[in-house]
């Protein structure tokens, strides 16, 4: 899986967790937290998918770390099954 | 024999529109099973029937709006089945596989159904979920021109997205209600309680050091799906210091106050598109924390998605706001009548607190009660934030 098929599926959860997000538009750089109004309900629901999608199970501490879709895919990219 | 009515479902309510029957004239039902969904200013609810029986007669059509209180079907011992209604009717009506709303929020594989259905489709009722009727009404498609994906070929939400519409504009409504509407629900639940409940308000900090090394510990073995979050642990404190202080868990009507056995714990859910929604977990004080949690997410997914149930909407006993990451310090509640308490949790952040001689920054997070003083007094209510308070500082026996 490379970083265009993670991105993919991150927006796809990411669109059905918060629908009114315009996907096409989204900065990858931007607070995720801040600037879409992610909830800590929303972000587990969006690692939970991430999860059985990518085969990436992401610890809490480490998720704490990242902030936007680019940190995010910054990790899952060497992580992620081929 | 009884008659199975619309609803109230919501203090200001007058008339709700029945939107589907899930049941035909002659089906058996159990008490509890969903049999109808009807449309609100809260988006579209699943109705219970309170009584076990057969289904005789459906009196009211779908997309039908109805005063509060009208009768919508006659529920008895099946001696009386009228099943001759027009058009609507089998010849042959069989039990039908209940549609799982669970199908709307949960991504199901596209499958290749077999072209077989067309001739089942006219003998039976098109097989739809409450939101894909909902969206298909709001682009104004026929659902009988739909081919479902789900096993059994029940028409789900996304098979009716990119199906051409018939609307040239088409209004939007965000997660199938509508924002009007459920300001409006607001305003004159809000207004009610401020103008016939006399609050008192109170606030505590709590040291949340040891819940939150705990459920650290807890979540660093789980995977994302097991994990749990710390509402539920706020959501379990606030059950567990209910049921020792009865006098903040109930209604209070005309009649007075009475106490509720169960404690259907309200959670104030903010939904994305702007409004509020507060349905309960019922029996909250007798989940533990692993079920607990997936209720709690599976009911914030229902309340955005759809299908939320008239007892969850109507059967909240207390009601917990949790603000969050993205919160403040405190939160000062409005209590939702005819219930006597609203229990506020603020952020969860670093603060300076004295611990033992020494200042020592930790974890800590304002709780708050707002509480209807016809029933209890102050006294009582620093009590019950004192009980969470405890309940917090020994996590692992919540």
């Amino acid at each position: 899986m490379n970083r265009e098929d993670l991105r993919a599926i991150v927006l796809e959860e990411l669109s059905t967790i918060a629908p009114d997000i315009d996907i096409d538009s989204l900065d990858d750089q931007a607070r995720l937290r801040d600037e879409y109004d992610l909830d800590s309900m929303d972000a587990l629901n969006l690692l939970t998918a991430v999860h059985k999608r990518a085969g990436v199970s992401i610890p809490e501490a480490d998720y704490a770390r990242m902030h936007s879709i680019s940190e995010l895919l910054d990790y899952l990219e060497p992580r992620a099954a081929r | 024999m009884s008659d199975f009515l619309m609803p109230s479902l919501g203090a200001d309510m007058e008339a709700g529109t029945l939107v589907e029957w899930l049941v035909m004239p002659g089906d058996k039902v159990d008490k509890g099973q969903v049999i109808a969904v009807v449309e609100t200013s809260k988006g579209a609810i699943d109705v219970e029937v309170f009584e076990s029986g057969v289904v005789e007669e459906l009196y009211v059509d779908p997309d039908t709006r109805v005063p509060v209180g009208t009768s919508l079907a006659r529920i008895g011992s099946g001696e009386q089945v009228v099943t001759e209604r027009p058009e609507a009717a089998p010849p042959e009506p069989e039990p039908e596989p209940q549609v799982e709303t669970e199908a709307v929020a949960e991504p199901l594989p596209l499958r290749e159904v077999p072209e077989a259905r067309p001739r089942d489709k006219e003998r039976v009722r098109t097989r739809a979920s409450p939101a894909a009727r909902r969206r298909a009404r709001e682009l104004g498609v026929d659902l009988a021109g739909i081919t479902g994906n789900c096993p059994g070929g029940a028409i789900v939400l996304r098979d009716i997205e990119g199906t051409p519409s018939r609307k040239s504009k088409l209004v939007r409504r965000a997660a199938g209600f509508d924002r009007d509407e459920m300001r409006k629900t607001i305003a004159a639940a809000m207004s009610r309680s401020k103008r016939e409940i006399p609050h008192y308000y109170l606030a505590t900090t709590v040291d949340m050091h040891a819940a939150e090394s705990w459920l650290e510990a807890y979540n660093r073995d789980q995977a994302p799906e097991s994990r749990i979050l710390m509402a539920a642990l706020f959501m379990k404190a606030a059950a567990r210091a209910l049921e020792r202080y009865p006098d903040l868990n109930g209604h209070y009507t005309e009649e007075g106050f009475t106490p509720s056995e169960q404690i259907n714990l309200g959670m104030a859910i903010h939904l994305r598109a702007g409004g509020l929604i507060a349905p309960a977990l019922l029996e909250a004080e007798s989940l533990e924390l692993p079920e607990l949690m997936t209720r709690l997410q599976d009911l914030v997914k229902r309340a955005r998605s759809g299908g939320l149930r008239a007892s969850e909407i109507s059967g909240a006993t207390a009601t917990v706001t949790a603000l969050g990451d993205r919160g403040v310090d405190t939160v000062y509640g409005v209590i939702h009548p005819p219930q006597v308490a609203m229990i506020g949790f603020g952020r969860v952040q670093q603060r300076p607190l004295a611990v033992g001689d020494a200042l020592a920054i930790r974890s800590a997070v304002d709780i708050s009660l707002a509480a209807d003083h016809r029933v209890c007094d102050g006294h009582l209510g620093a009590l019950f934030l004192n009980e969470i308070d405890a309940h917090l500082q020994q996590p692992e026996a919540l």
